[in-house]
C-alpha cells in the first residue's frame, strides 16, 4: 500500500493572542507553534491562566487570533468570514463543555438532535440518528429527560452524543470532567476513549486532573502561553 | 423545534410570563376602552351632516332667537328647508336620569334629519298628537319606555310638570345615529308657555337649515348671519357637524388627557417588557453562545428572541383586545347615557394589534441586537 504524505489534522504556526483589558494588555498566547494528528487524543495541561481554555477555543473556532496560521483539515479558517465559520464549526466541530451547555427547556433526545437543524434533514432522520447517538452514550432511556432530571455525568454524555451527531472532524473539551465526580468523570472519560478508539475522532481536551490526562495518547504542557513540553502516555 | 424552543422559552418562568401577559393584557384593554371613550365622544359630530346649518344666537347658546327668523332663512338662496328647536332639559323621575330633549317642529325636523327612522305608522301618531313624543331606541331599552307610555319631565328650563304621550321609537340609519334623544311638539311648549309665562313664548333656541349643496355651506352661512347683522338678536351659523365639534372642542383637553393616559399605558407595558426580555436574554448568555459556537448564526438567535417576545405580545395583546368588547359593553351599560354612540371601531382594533405588535418588537430589539453581536466566548464566560 502506498502511503499518501502524512499532513497533520491541525496545524498552529506562530499562534499570538493578547486580551486587553482597559488599557493593559494581557498576553495570553505567545507564539504557539505544534500540530495534531488525525485520530489524536490530546491533553491539554498547565496552571489556571495559563491560556489552555484560550488555545482550545481557537482551534474550534470560536474565537480568533491575533497573528499566525491556523490550517483544520486543510482549511485556513482565518481567512473565514464570521458566517462562513459558523459554517465550518457546524461541520467540522463537537463541543463537549465543562457545564455541559444543554438547552434546558429541550428533552435529551431534542438537545442531542439541536446541531442536525442545521443539516439539511428530515424530521424523522434528524430523531433516528439522535436517538442513535444516545444509545451509543447508553441513554437510549432517557431520551425524553430534561437536562434537569439527569446526573451530571448522564448530562455531559448528552453532550458528548450532541458532539458526535455531526460526525465532526475535531472534538474538543474543555474540562469535560471538571465538575464531576471521579466515576461519572470516569465514565466520561472512558467514553471519549472509545470515540477515539473505535471511530477514530480526533479529541483535544483541556484538563487539570493529570489522571484524566492519563487518558489521552499525548499531553501537551503549557506555561503562561508557552507550551514546555509534550509526553506521550504509555498504557 | 424553532417553535417549542421558543414556546418553551417563553414560558420557562411561569410566573414572569404570565405577570407580563397580564400586563400587557391589561394595558391593551385599557387602551383599546379608553380610545372607545374618545371615538365615542366625536361619534355625535361624525353622525352630523355637513349639509345641515345650525343658526344659533351670537352671544350664547342660552338666549333664544325671534320665531320670525324662520321665515326670513328659509327666504336665502341655497336653503331648502327650516326647521327649528328647543333645548328642554327636563328631568325624568330623578335628575341622574339623564337625556337630551328637544322641542321641535316635527314635520320639517324629521324632514331634515333622515336618519331618525319610524314606521309610518309613528310618524303618523306623532304628528297627530301635540303631545306626543318620539324616543330613541336606546333611550327606550334603557329605561323601558313602550309606545303608548305616558312620561312625565319635571321642567328646569321650563318649569312645571310635562306630559308626554311616546308616539313612537326611531331607530338609526347607522351606528353613527344618535338613538337616545327625545324628540316632541314645539307648539306643545310653545302653547303651554304662553299660558304659564307669556314672556318666554315665540322664542327658538336654534334654526336648522338643509340646504341643497354641500359645497355652499360657508357662504350661505355668512349669508344668513348677514340677514340679521345689526338687528338686536344677532346669530351666529355653522354646519351641524361643526356645531357639534364646538361641543367636542370645548372638552378637547379632556379628550388630550384620556389620549395621553392612554398612549402612557401603552408605554409603561412597553418598558416594563423590555426590562423583562433583556433581563431574560441576558440569563441565557451562555445558552445562546452555546448556540452560535454550534453554528446557528446570529439570524436564528434574533427569530428566537423576537419569537419569544411577539408570542408574548400576541398572547397578552390577543386576550386584551379579546376583552375589550364585553368590557366595552359592560361599560356602555353604565356609561351610555353620555354616549349615544359606545362601540369598538375597526380603527381602535387595529391600534390595538399595532401596539401590542409594536411592544413585541421593540422589546426584543436590543436584547436581540446584544445577542447577535456578543462574542461566542464571552458569552461562555458568563455562565459562572
Ligand atoms: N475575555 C477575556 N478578557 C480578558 N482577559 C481574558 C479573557 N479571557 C481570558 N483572559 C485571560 O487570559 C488568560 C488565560 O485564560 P484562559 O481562560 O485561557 O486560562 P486557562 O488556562 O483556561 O485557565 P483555567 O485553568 O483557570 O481555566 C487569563 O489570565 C485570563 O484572565
Ligand atoms: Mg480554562
Amino acid at each position: 500500500m502506498s502511503e499518501l504524505p502524512a499532513s497533520p489534522l491541525v496545524s498552529l504556526r506562530d499562534i499570538v493572542k493578547t486580551y486587553h483589558r482597559g488599557q493593559q494588555t494581557v498576553p495570553v498566547l505567545g507564539g504557539i507553534t505544534f500540530d495534531i494528528d488525525a485520530g489524536e487524543f490530546l491533553a491539554l495541561m498547565g496552571p489556571s491562566g495559563s491560556g489552555k481554555s484560550t488555545l482550545l477555543n481557537l482551534i474550534a473556532g470560536i474565537d480568533r487570533p491575533d497573528s499566525g496560521q491556523l490550517v483544520i483539515g486543510g482549511v485556513d479558517i482565518g481567512v473565514l468570514d464570521e458566517a462562513e465559520l459558523a459554517d465550518w464549526r457546524a461541520q467540522n466541530v463537537g463541543f463537549i463543555f465543562q457545564f455541559y451547555n444543554l438547552m434546558p427547556v429541550l428533552s435529551a433526545l431534542e438537545n442531542v438532535e439541536l446541531p442536525l437543524l442545521l443539516k439539511d434533514m428530515t424530521r424523522r432522520e434528524r430523531r433516528e440518528r439522535a436517538l442513535l447517538a444516545l444509545e451509543m452514550v447508553g441513554l437510549a432511556d432517557r431520551a425524553e429527560h430534561a437536562p434537569s432530571e439527569l446526573s451530571g455525568g448522564q448530562q455531559q454524555r448528552v453532550a458528548i452524543a450532541r458532539a458526535l451527531i455531526t460526525d465532526p472532524t475535531l472534538i474538543v473539551a474543555d474540562e469535560p470532567t471538571g465538575d464531576l465526580d471521579r466515576e461519572s468523570a470516569n465514565d466520561i472519560l472512558h467514553l471519549m476513549q472509545r470515540l477515539n478508539d473505535e471511530i477514530g475522532k480526533t479529541i483535544v481536551m483541556v484538563t487539570h486532573d493529570s489522571r484524566a490526562a492519563g487518558h489521552a495518547h499525548a499531553i501537551m504542557h503549557l506555561e503562561k502561553g508557552e507550551l514546555s513540553g509534550r509526553e506521550e502516555v504509555r498504557v | 423545534m424553532l417553535f417549542t424552543l421558543i414556546f418553551r422559552n417563553a414560558f420557562r418562568h411561569r410566573l414572569r410570563t404570565l405577570l407580563t401577559i397580564t400586563g400587557l393584557t391589561v394595558a391593551i384593554l385599557a387602551f383599546g376602552l379608553l380610545s372607545t371613550v374618545i371615538s365615542a365622544w366625536y361619534a355625535g359630530a361624525e353622525g352630523a351632516s355637513g349639509a345641515r346649518l345650525i343658526t344659533r344666537n351670537a352671544i350664547s347658546l342660552i338666549f333664544p332667537l325671534p320665531l320670525n327668523y324662520r321665515e326670513k332663512i328659509r327666504q336665502i338662496d341655497g336653503v331648502r328647508s327650516v326647521s327649528l328647536a328647543n333645548w328642554f332639559g327636563g328631568v325624568y323621575k330623578e335628575p341622574k336620569n339623564f337625556f337630551p330633549q328637544f322641542a321641535v317642529e316635527p314635520e320639517s325636523y324629521l324632514g331634515i334629519y333622515t336618519e331618525y327612522r319610524l314606521t309610518d305608522e309613528e310618524r303618523r301618531e306623532f304628528l297627530h298628537d301635540r303631545k306626543g313624543c318620539i324616543v330613541g331606541a336606546k333611550l327606550a331599552r334603557t329605561y323601558g319606555f313602550k309606545v303608548g307610555d305616558t312620561i312625565t319631565l319635571q321642567g328646569r328650563i321650563f318649569p312645571g310638570n310635562w306630559d308626554f304621550v311616546i308616539r313612537g321609537i326611531y331607530t338609526g340609519r347607522d351606528a353613527k345615529t344618535d338613538v337616545s334623544q327625545m324628540l316632541f311638539h314645539w307648539d306643545y311648549l310653545n302653547e303651554t308657555l304662553k299660558q304659564r309665562s307669556p314672556g318666554r313664548a315665540n322664542a327658538v333656541g336654534v334654526y336648522i337649515a338643509e340646504i341643497a349643496e354641500q359645497g355652499r355651506a360657508a357662504e350661505i352661512s355668512r349669508a344668513i348671519d348677514a340677514q340679521f347683522r345689526n338687528s338686536n338678536a344677532e346669530t351666529l351659523t355653522e354646519t351641524d357637524r361643526a356645531f357639534q365639534l364646538g361641543f367636542v372642542s370645548r372638552t378637547e383637553s379632556i379628550v388630550v388627557a384620556i389620549r395621553i393616559v392612554s398612549y402612557l399605558v401603552i408605554f409603561i407595558i412597553l418598558a416594563v417588557m423590555a426590562n423583562t426580555m433583556a433581563m431574560t436574554v441576558r440569563e441565557r448568555s451562555a445558552e445562546y453562545a452555546t448556540l452560535k459556537a454550534l453554528g446557528f448564526g446570529p439570524a436564528f438567535l434574533v427569530l428566537l428572541i423576537y419569537g419569544e417576545s411577539l408570542a408574548i405580545a400576541a398572547i397578552g395583546g390577543g386576550i386584551g383586545i379579546a376583552a375589550t368588547f364585553p368590557a366595552a359593553a359592560a361599560f356602555a351599560k353604565t356609561l351610555g347615557k353620555f354616549f349615544p354612540v359606545f362601540e369598538v371601531s375597526n380603527t381602535t382594533v387595529a391600534l390595538q394589534v399595532l401596539w401590542a405588535l409594536a411592544v413585541g418588537l421593540v422589546s426584543a430589539f436590543f436584547p436581540a441586537r446584544r445577542a447577535a453581536r456578543v462574542k461566542i466566548v464571552d458569552g461562555l464566560r458568563s455562565i459562572g
